[in-house]
């Protein structure tokens, strides 16, 4: 990466750090930094929300039969569907996405790139107020109507009125027609900044990684995210307005769906992980002091994968009745997603090679990262073959794989972001020990929650079941001992988080990382003024 | 009179033993697939389909678990080596042609070695020309039912027994075993013909190496030729609604000829059953890949 040098700063951040108060600076907002917080502030709220319900899940699955989820002493299927939903559907669009690309992307892109504020200041304040009633819907979905109990997939027939007669999926639908046009808005914001507020000097190809990594997730944000509209809108109007596009007893087709589903679900999750990717870059680089190792293989890695993410979709539905030769094709595609993503392991290591190593707590997630999405991905690869997913599909091995890409992986990713940009957004320190505790404790608890689903699936457990045979008792316990785990070192992480937002030590200077700290919000004060760059700083890249 | 009556009543304990005698045999069945505890790879295959998912899913887990080991073993080596204590000052190297291209093409000469063997798998499990019989699988809320075309057309449905009603003693198993389960021949390819009443399930038997969507609106295909006769287990696989975990698959296989002698018997004990309907079906007509 490349070392910027700043012409003026400075003046600025004293003359008009007058910030609004009450409605106006928050409901009102037109601040990049603001909404960026708000958005990480909602993402912690959700999250414990979404957690909570998945440690329901797993107290529930710690034993054989049916202990918790029960309605008039017998086993209540329809509410463990709700809660899987909800875990699923909370996680994805109102956790990942909101912390990564609302939260870090907003607040930190327009720093790196030395633009004022993203293009459309106003309308990155409605993506975010977009999503606190969207996920009011969600929730009250499962109070109004009896909840969805579908999946995060809602694959008709059962998401139609067929299998949910009733509001509740109505009011899913809804809900993620607000957070899909949130995420639109954004990405349009996120595009028009990138292309056109860059400091001058800056040239796409010496911009930060983390910018290229939101410029792609945009793109795929985008052209992805309609998809999942018209869908759902599709659903809809089956549900509620005669129409038949996924009946078969009126010419349509359940697989329908899951083409359009899945043609957004495949960039969904590159969508979730890009984000992380830059972070990571980012941190390696710095704690290694030293610049990212081939920067251009780097961001056009991240294009590739961007643009492959696009054309794989149907290795979700390989066991639907698709024609062998499109599953051949399917499976190619998939694979060579894997190369893009090998040269980004490799590079990050390479990164680190022949650097001066660090282990701050930022470093410590960003080492866990590059191993455990590595496990992640290897699993991906095997599930990638459609012939072998013929024993693995909608068994535990897949929620295995995608939960270590994305809870070790992503999540890991975003504590990763929150530890190497804390003082910098708040001014005030999280003591070294807070980070090693919750590091250590997370990393423990994780592995112990989500490794032992591999086993599960191999041996034949399906997933979204709320009892299992007695002979994959032992596994299940352990896992389930994990997550009481990990979730209690999230609420360890949350309240320590506040406790020093408030009360840690105060620290201002601009760069508390040192020589590996390059990018420019490393030049602004911790925390930066109201404004910053109002004068555009000079970069020579 | 009483000849008759006498004949008639002899008639009925024969047919009473042979029954009860099969359904002792069948449960004298061994258990041939289901998961086990602690246990860490795939059941132990029992048709060539899941014979050759096993020895391909080994090849895969040898390769990605030395691919994992080899980045933990470089990230471990980086974390020693090149900590600031030991190397005060950092290189400024970020480049390097040859290694780019090696590790670029590495990962692709892997990926070629794994997709030759996929796709030779991919086409087995598509093969489904010349089977020797058929069965018609349909998906419900929250059961399986099954139809012999081949044998008359007579079908029934197969529901899980309820924990209440598990008896130990004759080997049933919570969530796994069903009043009437699926009785097969051994050593048959048997081609499945596949469909749902109501929402998506899906037909999955690890130990044979099934697994398809059962689609409303849609016939989907698949196969299996059972290796040794016993009892085997499934799950539905795909979410369809409350009963989701509680419709399990119990597949029995026997013998070829004591399964044409359960045949017979099943003619008449399932002919009262209207419903699902006989289904006419070429044994040997392609219905296309």
């Amino acid at each position: 990466m490349a070392h910027p040098s700043v012409a003026a700063h400075g003046h600025d951040e004293h003359d008009h750090n007058h910030a609004p108060k009450g409605l106006t600076r928050w409901l009102y907002s037109t601040n990049h930094k603001d909404i960026g917080i708000m958005y990480l502030v909602f993402s912690i709220f959700t999250g414990l929300i979404g957690g909570a319900f998945s440690v329901y899940m797993r107290m529930e699955l710690s034993h054989p039969g049916v202990q918790y989820m029960l309605a008039d002493g017998a086993p209540d299927g329809h509410l463990w569907n709700v809660i899987i939903t909800a875990h699923g559907l909370i996680m994805v669009f109102f956790v990942v996405m909101p912390a990564l690309i609302g939260g870090f992307g907003n607040y930190f892109m327009p720093l790196m790139i030395g633009a004022p504020d993203m293009a459309f200041p106003r309308m990155n304040n409605i993506s975010f107020w977009l999503l606190p009633p969207a996920f009011l819907l969600l929730l009250l979905s499962a109070l109004i109507g009896g909840g969805a109990g579908t999946g995060w997939t809602i694959y008709p027939p059962l998401s139609s009125d067929l299998g949910h007669p009733g509001p509740a999926v109505d009011m899913g639908i809804f809900a993620l027609h607000l957070a899909g046009a949130s995420s639109i808005l954004g990405a349009v914001n996120f595009i028009t900044t990138i292309f056109n507020m860059r400091a001058p000097g800056m040239r796409l190809h010496t911009m930060p990684l983390f910018a290229w990594a939101m410029l792609v997730t945009a793109f795929l944000l985008l052209l992805a995210v309609p998809v999942l509209g018209g869908a759902i809108t599709m659903l809809l109007t089956d549900r509620n307005f005669g129409t038949s596009f996924f009946k078969p007893e009126g010419g349509g087709d359940p697989i329908l769906f899951q083409h359009l589903f899945w043609f957004f679900g495949h960039p969904e999750v590159y969508i979730m992980i890009l984000p992380g990717f830059g972070i990571i870059s980012h941190v390696i680089s710095t704690f290694s002091k030293k610049p990212v190792f081939g920067y251009l293989p780097m961001a056009y890695a991240m294009v590739a994968i961007g643009f492959i993410g696009f054309v794989v979709w149907a290795h979700h539905m390989y066991t639907v009745g698709l024609d062998v030769d499109t599953k051949a094709y399917f499976t190619a595609a998939t694979m060579v997603i894997a190369v893009p993503t090998g040269v980004k392991i490799f590079s990050w290591i390479a990164t680190m090679w022949g650097g001066s190593i660090r282990f701050s707590v930022p470093m410590l997630w960003a080492i866990g990262f590059i191993f455990l999405f590595t496990v992640g991905g290897v699993t991906g690869v095997v599930l990638s073959n459609a012939g072998m997913d013929l024993q693995l599909h909608d068994t535990y091995y897949v929620v295995a794989h995608f939960h270590y890409v994305l809870s070790l992986g992503a999540v890991f990713t975003i504590f990763c972001g929150w530890y190497y940009w804390y003082t910098k957004m708040t001014g005030r320190l999280m003591p070294e020990w807070v980070g090693q505790i919750h590091f250590w404790t997370t990393f423990i608890g994780v592995n112990l929650t989500f490794f032992p689903m591999h086993f599960l699936g191999l041996a034949g457990m399906p997933r979204r079941y709320i009892d299992y045979v007695d002979a994959l008792a032992g596994f299940n316990h352990v896992a389930s001992i994990g997550s009481y785990i990990s979730f209690a070192s999230t609420i360890f992480f949350v309240i320590a988080s506040f406790y020093y937002a408030k009360w840690g030590k105060r620290v201002a200077d601009a760069n508390y990382w040192g020589e590996g700290a390059t990018t420019l919000e490393w030049t602004v004060s911790s925390p930066p003024p109201f404004h910053t760059f109002e004068k555009l700083p000079q970069f020579k890249g | 009179m009483k000849i008759g009556r006498n004949f008639v009543g002899l008639a009925a304990a024969f047919a009473a033993m042979f029954w009860g005698g099969l359904a002792a045999a069948q449960e004298a069945l061994p258990i041939q697939g289901m998961p086990h505890p602690w246990q860490l790879n795939l059941q132990a295959p029992k048709s060539p389909l899941a014979e050759q998912m096993f020895g391909f899913h080994t090849e895969l887990l040898i390769i990605i678990t030395v691919i994992t080991l080899f980045v933990l073993a470089l990230l471990v080596y980086v974390c020693i080596r090149f900590r600031e204590k030991a190397n005060p000052v950092p290189s400024k190297n970020t480049h390097n042609t040859p290694l780019e291209i090696a590790w670029t093409l590495a990962p692709v000469f892997i990926l070629i070695a794994i997709v030759i063997p996929s796709m030779r798998l991919l086409y087995a499990a598509n093969s489904y020309a010349d089977a020797d019989m058929t069965v018609k699988v349909t998906g419900h809320q929250w059961y399986w039912s099954y139809e012999y075309p081949d044998h008359g057309g007579f079908g029934f449905d197969s529901i899980l027994i309820p924990e209440s009603d598990i008896d130990a003693s004759k080997g049933q198993m919570r969530l796994m075993s069903v009043d009437e389960p699926l009785v097969l021949p051994v050593g048959t390819k048997i081609r499945f013909l596949l469909t749902s009443a109501d929402v998506i399930h899906n037909f999955a038997v690890t130990s044979l190496g099934l697994r398809t969507d059962t689609v409303p609106g849609r016939l989907n295909e698949s196969w299996t030729l059972i290796d040794e006769p016993g009892r085997y287990f499934g799950f539905c696989s795909e979410l369809c609604g409350t009963g989701h975990a509680y419709m399990p698959i119990e597949i029995h296989a026997l013998p070829k000829a004591e399964f044409d002698a359960w045949i017979e018997q099943a003619k008449g004990k399932y002919a009262a059953n209207t419903e699902p309907q006989t289904l006419a079906v070429a044994s040997a007509g392609p219905l296309g890949q």
